[in-house]
């Protein structure tokens, strides 16, 4: 967990490319994997913003991609979770090739809208389909004690297929927060809950009721988050509230 | 640079291949069309649509989904290109030339800022749309443009980067000053030049 007073200050200046070297990984699942770059200069970002990852290859092509901040800001260090796009021009070598200690670059933060500010006093649902939960766990790890309700829903396939595991289903901890996990295509043994796409049900019950205002932070496929928008603007919830990110089907 | 991402390669296809010279700095070419927004997708029904142009004295002009599709039509191909680096070429487009619709308006006005159902605003120089360099469009590849991608009706702007081209379009607000929108205020640059990379502002 982060202390949010410690979050620094987000730059004001127009980001620049910065020289990004892979100092940690972490396999998430078969497709996925974290990547944790030391970044010297780095600025600082918000849960929700974005970077550039720009790789060169010896015959001098780039290629880049945008890929969402997995966790809050901790010096000049930057981590992203990337997942395995098939056919993909970038995230095949992010997730299966890139060593420890090799260099990319990175261009950011980016983004201003799809944020949530460590400490933000408005409670928050957070709603996330697939690799849709990265910028969302950023965003969960910035609560600390006494700050406003979280509420996380996130629907993936089966549990072959869950990022986070650790942060998503530790114990209780005192935090205002429940992480609910909607199985689409497959559930594990003794879940109650039958494979089934994210419902009404499931909203009213795991988030939060649209009298309390909250924000609400969608990100996901565009499939998803058109369904999940509909349940929400259909369940009451203020349009200008909601906040989404949209990805797919575009390469990576 | 040397010493970068050691063994990565080209793939084929994404670098445009033998139309690389029509890929902006920094794009890859995708043929899906992918949707990104802001918000939820607004569902504006046609028969309550309007488009109003206001000038910067008030003088206001509008018209209904029936108006508008009474008016002088266009049918241009372009390539498009997102900031966030996907291009897509050849894209069919249908709807209103800028110029039809501020055709014989007194104004002094330089800039002009689009208004959108769901809120998002965005602001392009009044002379980068008149000339034949941007529209209204209400169809996309021979058929009507879908809520996901704009409909009923979206400004298109080929020659900047898409955010600039606003879904959900209601109006064009004329303005003798520049007026930065939803995007240029939320880390996304004021003018959006795909050739000359104009990304990110500060924010």
């Amino acid at each position: 967990m982060t202390d949010a007073a410690a979050a620094p200050a987000v730059s004001e200046k127009a980001p620049a490319w910065r020289r990004a070297t892979l100092v940690a990984e972490r396999r998430e699942n078969a497709s996925a994997r974290t990547l944790v770059f030391d970044v010297p200069g780095w600025p600082g970002h918000l849960p929700g913003q974005h970077v550039d990852v720009r790789l060169t290859a010896d015959d001098g092509y780039q290629a880049t991609r945008s890929y969402s901040v997995a966790a809050p800001a901790r010096g000049d260090r930057v981590e992203l979770t990337v997942q395995r796009v098939a056919d993909g021009e970038v995230s095949p070598y992010l997730v299966d090739d890139l060593p420890i200690g090799a260099d990319v670059e990175l261009l950011g933060p980016v983004g201003g809208w799809f944020v949530r500010r460590p400490g933000a006093p408005e409670p928050a649902i957070l709603i996330g389909g697939g690799s849709g939960i990265v910028p969302l766990r950023a965003m969960l790890l910035t609560q600390v004690h006494g700050s406003a309700s979280l509420r996380v829903l996130y629907s993936l396939r089966s549990p072959a297929e869950l990022y986070f595991a650790a942060d998503l289903t530790a114990a209780p901890d005192g935090l205002d927060r429940e992480v609910f996990l909607a199985y689409t295509r497959r559930a594990p043994d003794g879940d109650p809950r039958p494979p089934a796409r994210l419902t009404a049900a499931d909203l009213a019950e795991h988030g939060l009721p649209a009298s309390l205002a909250p924000a609400v932070y969608v990100c996901g496929p565009t499939g998803f988050v058109e369904a999940v928008t509909g349940l929400l603007l259909h369940a009451g919830h203020d349009p200008s509230k909601i906040r989404t990110e949209r990805f797919g089907p575009s390469g990576g | 640079m040397s010493g970068l991402s050691p063994g990565f390669h080209r793939r084929a296809s994404s670098d445009g291949g033998s139309r690389a010279d029509r890929l902006p700095p920094g794009q890859y070419l995708t043929e899906d069309f992918p949707v990104l927004s802001a918000g939820p997708t607004p569902r504006v029904d046609p028969d309550f649509w309007r488009f109003t142009v206001r000038t910067e004295t008030g003088e206001e002009r509008s018209w209904t989904w029936r108006d508008f599709l009474a008016l002088p039509q266009e049918e241009p191909t372009f390539d498009i290109h997102c900031v966030t680096r996907w291009s897509k070429f050849d894209t069919r487009w249908k709807g209103v030339s800028i110029d039809t619709l501020l055709a014989g308006l007194e104004t002094s006005a330089t800039y002009a800022v689009a208004e959108c159902h769901g809120g998002y605003t965005t602001n392009v120089p009044l002379a980068e749309l008149t000339g034949g360099k941007a529209w209204v469009m209400h169809g996309y590849d021979g058929g009507p443009l879908p809520a996901a991608h704009g409909g009923p009706a979206r400004l298109v702007v080929p020659h900047l980067y898409f955010w600039k081209s606003a879904k959900w379009v209601k109006g064009l607000r004329l303005l003798t000053h520049d007026e930065p929108g939803f995007w240029e205020r939320a880390g996304y640059h004021n003018h959006g030049d795909p050739w000359r990379e104009q990304r990110y502002g500060a924010f």
